[in-house]
């Protein structure tokens, strides 16, 4: 009887498992079904199309790819030196009393629900940029700061995913550094480095890779982070240089005209956004995971909202 | 040597930049925190928890029927999630082997990085389009897919963590494999498993991408699995970009309630897992 | 002889409340090597470690009492300007993964600002032939570090240490990762090395220290027992347990 509860046992684990890999299977068939009509009818001109017009019936993703990369790397140029500055000093400068809390509040700020950031975006940081920062920024007279001070736009987009990224990239990079074998430290102290040039001889270099999958990691979070994006980013496909204008991003036109799509091509083009934004995910994913495994071994349990 | 004050210069700058990064990347934590705590707690009470939201122009009211409807969409959510991850989360740790192993790692990889806002188009490919209206049900789907990686991936560990002495003290006396999982194991690993859900929880509470074009959100008390349910995070969104002030401070005073919930749960399952660590060393 | 090098006085030192070396007191003369033997656990790596103040570095380790060099105390000293006048050979052979053969050699100039292309070069050279490893790698400077065998990633290491031209150069267990041949090829390096640089080299085995070092000092249990003459130390020992070490009767 017992060797037939063993069976049972591992049975039903390994439908389970079965059942992981098929959802993942699903998500990615759903998409595609939903997406072949937009796909057969219009093409390639999707990925080449600037606009997009619903009721028109034109379906153009340029827009949204813009708004989703350059909102990405907007705020990875935010996070990256903030989120290695943090991981920095979590391993290498900060007293051992200090290091449990300063960590702590950092993943605080992971357990933040993407809508709550949203919505201090829109009544406190939006109002801040537009009043204070922007008309600054203006003053300068570069072609990236052009038009209006909204306070809403990439602008706002990018520093609230900054702040959503920052605790991802921080907390892997500190990973990878801890996994810098003490003896490279030493090599670099022996020879009379400054603790900085320990940090830069033996830490940052040893760990150029993995410091990159950090950084997709965050990527991958930037690219599909949806809420607080929608919130301040002005939901508008136009495509600006100027980072004070409203975009759009792929997340985010899901998230205004999804539940309300004004037909079934419009669904399906929104579903061809929801599959492009799927691959370009698992994508930088894989490449983070990667990247990380290689250099430290380091294993990437990952976060998201 | 001669250049020696200059390094020493970039050595204490660059340290002072990192300490300064830590500061700078604070400052919106607790600027966060005070904003909803001050402009939360104003419009917070007790009606606040059981009451519907009034109509607009109408003072008062509350989102009693989103914290109900937060509720039963993360019950409806373990439902799927926690008995998936779990027996997911065994099958890696105790029989898989070779190349499905991988598969399944690589799966919840996958679904880890995955947006919550494509998880919410997939639950309205496969519940909502064929019921032909919003439900609670496909909110709960959403999140219980979401809830998945977070599971499987605590449960594994946990579950390696439990020494193989105690596994072999067990089968040496001639206990089936089964109930050692079960007595021994699982118990053992119990608690940790627990912590892991929890966390999952803390992470679904807050989703609202995935709940937009499932489970819609309703002004009124549902209970129905097949209507639209109202939730937390949802009607915080559908506030703050109203126009009408009464609303953005019903807004806030959500934001307050949720994230109570969230970081509650999250400095739980935290000092939870330092407990365990502590008593292991 | 020459004045002292090195003068330790009443030095002490502790990891947290752990007191690993008590009232170490001796001094060692300029160009000589001194090899510092004892069963392990005994102190002898934190001594070393002491000389260039590495043992500081390590989180609750604190230390105690004097240590000079040429006449001066270290501990009044910069730790970074310290170090580079006084080099350091670790156990585990550890070049810099990351970079190449040359540039590992040339790191500790590099940081001093070096930039000149020739006088890099020509110091790399220098020192690999100091290490006995030119020979050996002339044809592969822009190799990775870690390409090479043990033995001669120990002998990258020596040339890295050289290359900021310190007066003393510490040893700590520097052949107890090799091969016998190549720990032999590390011990004549010791002997060409001797005539310009003052050792202190770490050893668990006894016959190295007789057959590297001038002096040798015996640590137990965090004291120094014997500081002698290698060939008296060894051949006729004042200390009991000296003697019971030597001959093996504990360690």
């Amino acid at each position: 009887m017992s060797a037939n509860t063993d069976r049972t046992f591992e049975r039903i684990s390994l439908v389970c498992a079965i059942g992981v890999v098929a959802v993942v299977f699903l998500i990615g068939s759903v998409l595609l079904w939903e997406s072949s009509p937009v796909f057969q009818k219009l093409g390639w001109r999707l990925l080449t199309n600037s606009q997009w017009d619903p009721v028109g019936e034109e379906f153009g993703l340029v827009p949204f790819i813009y708004g989703t990369l350059v909102s990405a790397l907007l705020a990875l140029l935010f996070a990256i030196p903030f989120s290695l500055g943090i991981a920095i000093f979590l391993t290498e400068l900060s007293p051992d009393w200090l290091r449990g809390p300063t960590a702590f509040l950092i993943e605080l700020l992971a357990a933040i629900p993407s809508v709550i950031y949203g919505l201090w975006g829109i009544f406190y940081l939006a109002p801040w940029l537009r009043q204070s920062v922007e008309p600054l920024l203006i003053q300068l007279n570069l072609p990236l700061f052009r038009g209006p001070a909204y306070g809403i736009g990439m602008l706002a987009a990018g520093i609230i995913l900054a702040i959503m990224i920052i605790p991802i990239i921080a907390s892997i990079a500190r990973d990878v550094f801890q996994a810098v074998p003490m003896h490279q430290r030493e090599a670099a102290l022996a020879l009379g480095a400054t603790r900085w040039e320990v940090t830069r001889l033996a830490v940052l270099k040893y760990s150029e890779s993995g410091i990159l999958g950090a950084i997709f990691l965050g990527l991958g979070r930037a690219l599909g982070e949806t809420m607080a994006v929608t919130m301040v980013i002005g939901n508008r496909p136009e495509i600006s240089l100027s980072l004070l204008a409203p975009s759009h991003t792929m997340a985010s036109v899901l998230a205004n005209e999804f539940a309300e799509a004004s037909g079934a091509l419009h669904l399906s083009a929104l579903a061809a956004i929801g599959i492009s934004l799927f691959v370009i995910t698992f994508l930088t994913n894989a490449a983070a995971r990667f990247l990380v495994w290689k250099v430290s071994g380091v294993a990437v349990a990952g976060r998201r909202e | 040597m001669t250049n020696y004050g200059s390094r020493r210069f970039v050595n204490i700058f660059m340290f002072c930049a990192s300490l300064l990064s830590v500061v700078v990347v604070l400052v919106p934590l607790f600027l966060v925190l005070f904003f909803i705590v001050s402009k939360g707690a104003s419009s917070l009470n007790w009606s606040f928890f059981t009451e519907l939201p009034r109509p607009v122009g109408e003072p008062g009211g509350g989102m009693g029927n989103g914290i109900v409807g937060t509720l039963s969409l993360i019950g409806l959510a373990c439902l799927i999630g926690v008995p998936l991850g779990i027996f997911g989360g065994i099958y890696l740790s105790e029989f898989g082997k070779g190349r499905f192993a991988l598969v399944v790692r690589f799966a919840t990889d996958i679904l880890n990085g995955t947006p919550s806002i494509v998880i919410g188009i997939f639950a309205y490919t496969l519940v909502v389009l064929p019921m032909g209206h919003f439900s609670a049900l496909a909110g709960g789907v959403a999140l219980g897919v979401l809830m998945i990686p977070t599971v499987i991936r605590t449960t594994e560990e946990m579950m390696k963590l439990v020494p193989n002495a105690l596994r072999e003290g067990a089968l040496a006396l001639g206990v089936s494999y089964s109930q050692t999982l079960i007595h021994v194991i699982l118990k053992t690993a119990r608690a940790g498993i627990v912590t892991g859900i929890l966390l999952a929880v803390a992470r679904i509470a807050g989703e609202t991408a995935p709940l937009l074009f499932t489970a819609l959100g309703n002004q009124f008390w549902s209970t129905s699995l097949r209507e639209p349910i109202a939730a937390l995070p949802l009607q915080i969104f559908t506030y703050a970009i109203s126009p009408f002030e009464e609303w953005q401070k019903q807004a806030w005073a959500g934001a307050l309630v949720l994230i109570g919930i969230v970081l509650l749960l999250n400095i739980g399952c935290r000092f939870a897992i330092n407990n365990r660590n502590m008593k292991r060393r | 002889m020459a004045e002292d090098k090195i003068k330790v006085a009443d030095l002490n030192a502790w990891f947290g409340s752990h007191q690993v070396l008590k009232d170490i007191g001796f001094s060692m003369s300029e160009k000589t090597v001194t090899a510092i033997i004892g069963p392990s656990g005994c102190g002898k790596s934190t001594l070393i470690r002491c000389f260039n103040r590495m043992h500081e570095t390590v989180p609750q380790a604190r230390v105690s009492g004097q240590i000079q060099l040429s006449g001066k105390d270290i501990f009044r000293e910069d730790p970074v300007r310290l170090r580079q006048r006084v080099g350091m050979i670790f156990q585990k052979p550890n070049p810099f993964p990351t970079m190449s053969i040359f540039d590992n050699v040339v790191a500790g100039l590099r940081l001093n600002g070096v930039k000149d292309k020739s006088r890099l070069e020509a110091v790399a050279r220098q020192c690999l032939i100091k290490a006995a490893l030119w020979d050996e790698v002339k044809d592969k400077l822009k190799d990775s570090g870690t390409s090479l065998s043990g033995g001669q990633q120990q002998r990258l290491c020596i040339a890295r240490a050289l290359a900021v031209s310190p007066e003393v150069l510490l040893m700590d267990e520097p052949c107890s990762a090799l091969d016998p041949i190549s720990t032999a090829r590390i011990e004549e390096l010791i002997h060409e090395l001797r005539p310009n640089y003052t050792i202190v080299i770490v050893t668990h085995n006894m016959q190295q220290a007789a057959r590297v070092s001038d002096f040798t000092s015996f640590l137990y249990m965090g004291e120094l027992i014997e500081h002698g003459e290698t060939k008296q130390l060894f051949t006729n020992p004042r200390e009991k347990r000296t003697e019971d070490y030597i001959t093996g009767r504990f360690g």
